[in-house]
């Protein structure tokens, strides 16, 4: 691979982004622990009935999911933005949406990945019947992408603002709310003994979409916000 | 140059649009206002009572026509968006902006006035059904682009930014849209259609279409009056706002 070529620049970064999270593994385990505590208030609010939870797993497990991602996404382009790589990438010659398609994969990596990892212990704490758990899987596996890569134009839009948390959320839950029914609903037509390939498989088509249109997206919108 | 064209170019400058906006705003109103009336009249008075829900379904002559301004809103936003971002109009982007607020009120209307109709036909303040969820959806969109325009500190900046925010909403509305109602559904369907009859009787219709023009022209007098004021702010330095202003001799004693 010749240097200075595009795909070694996309290995570059994805090299050095890995490297930054690696540094910082603690932080890196914020949203699993989340994710672990949101799950477990809810049989404290909903009491400790089996039949109640197995009911409301999938739902309760991807919305903890989501709203774990949701809370590391603000700081997907935080720390370029302050040591100032991410004006470099901008600036670079590279595709910016190709390289910025590298930076929502990386954070995939780290933080959805972990997350898929532990659903089954989730799915454990809830008692969510065994049959199901491998739709669950691949609906988080399909859902999570799209939150990523949704998330990544709506952070770019708000980078360089002090307090985006807020304002994250208020952009990122509507435009994710689909990968919710469909990831939910194939959980729940699963545990209800129905065929759950439909909802997966608008899942997969919107997670096509979003793979080519996102990355495009996202480096219009932090265009706008580096301008 | 063709004068059409000629007068639409004319159209994007701010000062220009200013005096045109100013100039219609009072007949736009007038004519929101007589048509208000006359539709009004036509849906208490002389449309007759449903056979099922009785008065209660009058509600709908604020709440359907409502529905629609809120969806046209978004739509003339994301145009405007659309403009504002290739051909970096100022004018779309204090149009797009301009009317977010407008379309976010029509949608809260539509929102209230259907859970009062609600709860005496349906039993229920509020329902998950597949309408009244994509249309909540539709309100967090509109916050969501509000926010976003009043969170960046440069106006034309914030502008850009959030009219970009509504057309991703665009291209992630159908996709909403059609989840929510393979989720769930309990509205009922479309009455009126463009093409072919509608399931409306017309003594019913006519009021309708009638309070439709109105809020139609209704939400333009109002854009036009938000879209004056928001001129005058981004253009505060210029020379032509400073010639608006009374006279006054600057005097610093």
């Amino acid at each position: 691979m010749k240097p200075g070529s595009t795909s070694a620049a996309c290995l570059a970064l994805l090299r050095r982004d890995l490297t930054l999270v690696w540094r910082r593994r603690g932080d890196a385990l914020n949203p699993l622990l989340f994710a672990i505590i949101v799950v477990a208030l809810f049989p404290f609010a909903l009491g400790p009935e089996t039949t109640v939870l197995a009911r409301v797993a999938a739902g309760t497990i991807f919305v903890a999911v989501l709203l774990a991602m949701l809370l590391s996404l603000d700081a997907l382009f935080r720390s370029d933005l302050e040591d100032g790589s991410l004006e470099q990438l901008v600036v670079s010659p590279h595709p910016l949406a190709l390289l910025l398609g590298c930076k929502i994969f990386i954070h995939w990596l780290t933080t959805a990945l972990p997350l898929i990892i532990i659903a089954p212990l989730l799915a454990q704490l809830l008692q969510l019947p065994p049959q199901v758990l491998p739709v669950l899987l691949t609906a988080l596996a399909l859902a999570t992408p799209l939150l990523s890569l949704i998330g990544a134009v709506c952070v770019a839009l708000t980078v360089g603002m002090r307090r985006s948390g807020m304002l994250l959320t208020l952009l990122v839950l509507p435009l994710i709310v689909p990968a919710l029914i469909f990831g939910a609903g194939a959980c729940n037509a699963a545990q209800d003994g129905f065929a759950h390939a439909a909802p997966l498989l608008w899942l997969a088509a919107w997670l096509v979409l979003s793979i080519i249109v996102a990355p495009l997206a996202a480096a219009a919108a932090l265009k706008i916000s580096l301008s | 140059m063709n004068p059409l064209v000629l007068w639409f170019h004319k159209l994007g400058s701010p000062p220009y649009f200013y005096r045109f906006a100013g100039r219609w705003i009072p007949w736009l109103y007038t004519v929101a206002l007589v048509a208000a009336a006359f539709g009004f009249y036509g849906a208490l008075f002389t449309a007759p009572a449903d056979y099922q829900q009785g008065d209660s379904f009058r509600i709908m002559y604020v709440h359907v026509p409502c529905a629609w301004m809120g969806l046209f809103a978004y739509l003339f936003m994301a145009a405007n968006g659309f403009i504002a971002l290739v051909w970096r109009i100022k004018l779309s982007e204090t149009l797009a902006m301009a009317s977010a607020p407008v379309g976010a009120a029509f949608t809260f209307i539509t929102l209230v006035t259907g859970s009062l109709w609600g709860k005496p036909t349906w039993g229920t303040w509020w329902t998950w059904d597949a309408r009244l969820t994509s249309e909540l959806v539709l309100l967090f969109l509109y916050f969501g682009v509000i926010g976003l325009y009043h969170a960046i500190e440069d106006r034309r900046q914030a502008a850009r930014a959030a009219a970009f925010l509504a057309l991703v909403g665009v291209v992630n509305l159908p996709i909403v849209h059609y989840s929510v109602i393979w989720w769930n559904t309990l509205h009922q369907g479309q009455t009126v259609s463009l093409i072919g009859p509608s399931k409306i009787a017309p003594s019913m219709l006519w009021p309708l279409l009638t309070l439709a023009f109105a809020t139609h022209i209704f939400f333009f007098a109002s854009l036009f009056a938000r879209a004056r004021v928001a001129l005058l702010e981004l253009e505060s330095g210029k020379e032509w706002v400073r010639a608006l202003l009374p006279v006054t001799e600057t005097s610093h004693d």
